[in-house]
């Protein structure tokens, strides 16, 4: 018996170990945890990050993917998913893991250029194929007879968006009047026939079970819905104005301390603004924050005017609890109908 | 599936001939509720399992196959092996010792045991996952202990193996309870009286007495375990190649508009599901054998 754990199992325990550490110390593993539709981005970006890496340092990188639901993804941070940077849609699913966990400083907006978002995106319309509604502007989405379909805004990123760009249209049209934006928004509810919990749940209920005249979505999932659900039955309408949806990342600081990955995450989410970071972004039609890149694709991102969160609601916060929270305007005029 | 609707109909016919018959609705009823029932079958079963494999290969037999080439679909695979192959034996020899137990014992308390293994049957399967994000999640009761220690339960395997352990507890136990209860003690005394010891008694008489049940709750409770998705998707964490089990990467291929893909995998899931079957009925069919002998 010793003389078969010397031949045999300590060479292979001094393996396995040796094995082990060389694996540490070359493979570094990152995870990104993100909502459901930067898939097929980050997909691209990961491996020209990892190039980028290991020809600027010599270390191999991993990063490991997780997309989902944005609130539900930020509570899954929030019980322990570690995240090693997070990179969401909206700035609030991102505070919450300040105020719910703790696991970021209260500033982190301020640590990355233009309020910690690379890239982001706006709300445009998709119509049927001819546009037989009509449909231009926010105002159309009021008339008696359009029926409008957006995702739950309770639920869903998207559906929030749409709401506050209306709300925001309705504003800067009256001049800041707050009565004339809670009767237009009450208006455009009274048209949307069903909420789905999610943005995707909404395009199905558009574009495959044929509801609806006008459909509300993000800008990078107009033309992936177009081109495939409907090339020859739908058509993306740009209004003149729409709010401008900034995509935040974070590094979570509890997490990339614990496991020492605090240099990668940060060079990770600082290639997204790089050029090529900015490049791959225009290909998955998200608005680059760079001009340069952004006066590349005239044809892909129009020209409209886009306001911010922050200009028709004061702050995510403020949004959150003055529309979305329970007993909030939307509760208020949803239920009203 | 198909020869347990051929056994049971011809059980049917077979016992129609020989019994009086018990009603005396005219032929026509019969055909039109056999035929509402056939019809019934084919609208909710076979017409989606058809669509699942039309869908599937919509695109011909390559783009099927190179849907399981893609790493990430290679992993779920393997997650959802690795899960069943430590949910299902753990979950079986529970089984059997709670059957054992509850049948052939008598105790104080033996009716809560009962219900407490019935528990994961009445909870929803999100709630299942729930509960193991309040123990072990960062905000629950065990969680900054083990993240001090470097443990990692939930979004990563185990937490998958212990939603699915939890969702599937009851299929094995309950299978054998009736079974043993039914068969009594009297061959265990019996064979302790000529002197054999416990585990001479349970490993000839009791297992043999039992072999067919048993196979019959592991059969159920490997399907379960490979189909789960409410209560593994709230403790998975969704990382893609390391915690997707099957039935959540059908999900996100599905999201991704990867339809072919996302069917060809659910097809995957929808054989093991109708092989489970079939094993199923071949066990139910020897288990009916076995008791006419």
């Amino acid at each position: 018996m010793p003389s078969i754990f010397k031949r045999i199992v300590r060479p292979a325990l001094i393996a396995a170990s040796l094995t082990a550490a060389v694996a540490a110390s070359a493979n570094t593993t990152i995870l990104n945890v993100s909502y459901d539709v930067t898939r097929e981005f980050y997909k691209e970006f990961n491996p020209l990050f990892a190039a980028h890496w290991k020809k600027s340092t010599g270390e191999t990188v991993t990063i490991n993917q997780s997309h989902g639901g944005s609130s539900k993804q930020a509570r899954s941070v929030i019980d322990g998913l570690a995240a090693d940077v997070v990179t969401m849609n909206q700035a609030l699913d991102i505070d919450i893991l300040h105020t719910q966990a703790n696991l970021i400083p209260a500033d982190w907006a301020t640590r990355l250029p233009h309020n910690s978002a690379p890239n982001s995106s706006t709300i445009l319309f998709i119509v049927r194929k001819g546009n037989p509604k009509n449909i231009r502007d926010w105002s159309d989405l009021v008339k008696p007879g359009v029926s409008v379909i957006l995702p739950n805004p309770k639920t869903s990123g998207n559906g929030r968006y749409s709401y506050l760009a209306a709300w925001g249209y309705a504003l800067r049209q009256s001049g800041g009047d707050e009565a004339y934006a809670r009767d237009f928004i009450t208006k455009f509810f009274a048209n949307v026939p069903v909420l789905d919990t999610g943005g995707r749940g909404a395009t199905t209920t558009f574009a495959q079970r044929g509801i609806g005249d006008v459909l509300l979505t993000f800008e990078n999932e107009v033309a992936l819905t177009i081109r495939e659900l409907g090339a020859d039955s739908l058509e993306a309408i740009v209004p003149p104005s729409s709010i401008r949806a900034d995509n935040p990342i974070v590094w979570v600081d509890q997490v990339v301390k614990k496991k020492g990955t605090e240099k990668v995450a940060k060079a990770y989410l600082e290639y997204l603004y790089s050029e090529e970071g900015q490049e791959l972004a225009a290909k998955h039609y998200f608005r680059p924050v760079d001009p340069k890149v952004l006066a590349r694709y005239p044809d892909r991102f129009r020209q409209l005017e886009l306001f911010s969160v922050e200009e028709v609601a004061g702050s995510w916060t403020n949004a959150q609890k003055t529309h979305f929270a329970d007993g909030g305007v939307f509760d208020q005029i949803y239920t009203r109908k | 599936m198909a020869s347990a609707i051929a056994s049971t109909l011809s059980s049917h016919s077979g016992s129609a001939q020989s019994a009086p018959r018990a009603t005396h609705d005219p032929r026509w009823v019969r055909w039109l509720l056999t035929t509402v029932a056939l019809l019934f079958l084919a609208f909710f079963l076979l017409l989606p399992l058809a669509a699942v494999f039309t869908e599937a290969l919509r695109r011909g037999v390559g783009a099927y196959f190179a849907a399981f080439g893609d790493p990430d679909a290679l992993a779920s695979i393997k997650l959802t092996l690795i899960t069943a192959a430590i949910a299902v034996p753990a979950n079986t020899l529970f089984g059997v010792a709670a059957a054992w137990v509850i049948a052939k014992f008598h105790f104080p308390g033996k009716s809560i045991l009962i219900t407490l293994i019935d528990l994961p049957f009445a909870v929803s399967p999100v709630i299942s996952g729930l509960i193991y994000v309040l123990v072990f999640g960062l905000q629950g009761w065990l969680g900054p202990w083990l993240m001090e220690h470097d443990l990692k339960i939930i979004f990563a395997v185990p937490g998958i193996v212990l939603a699915t352990m939890f969702v599937t507890f009851p299929f094995v136990a309950r299978e054998l309870i009736p079974l043993m209860q039914a068969q009594g003690a009297d061959e265990e005394y019996a064979a302790i009286t000529l002197g054999a010891n416990g585990w001479q008694t349970f490993w000839r008489v009791t297992l043999p007495n039992i072999k067919w049940g048993l196979l019959y709750g592991v059969i159920l409770c490997n399907a379960r375990a490979m189909g789960e998705f409410g209560a593994v998707s709230v403790v998975s964490g969704h990382i893609r190649g390391e915690t997707n089990t099957m039935p959540l990467h059908v999900e996100i291929l599905y999201n991704e508009y990867n339809f072919v893909a996302a069917f060809a995998v659910a097809s995957l899931l929808a054989l093991l599901a109708i092989v489970t079957l079939v094993l199923k009925s071949l066990v139910e069919w020897r288990h009916a054998q076995a008791h006419v002998e």
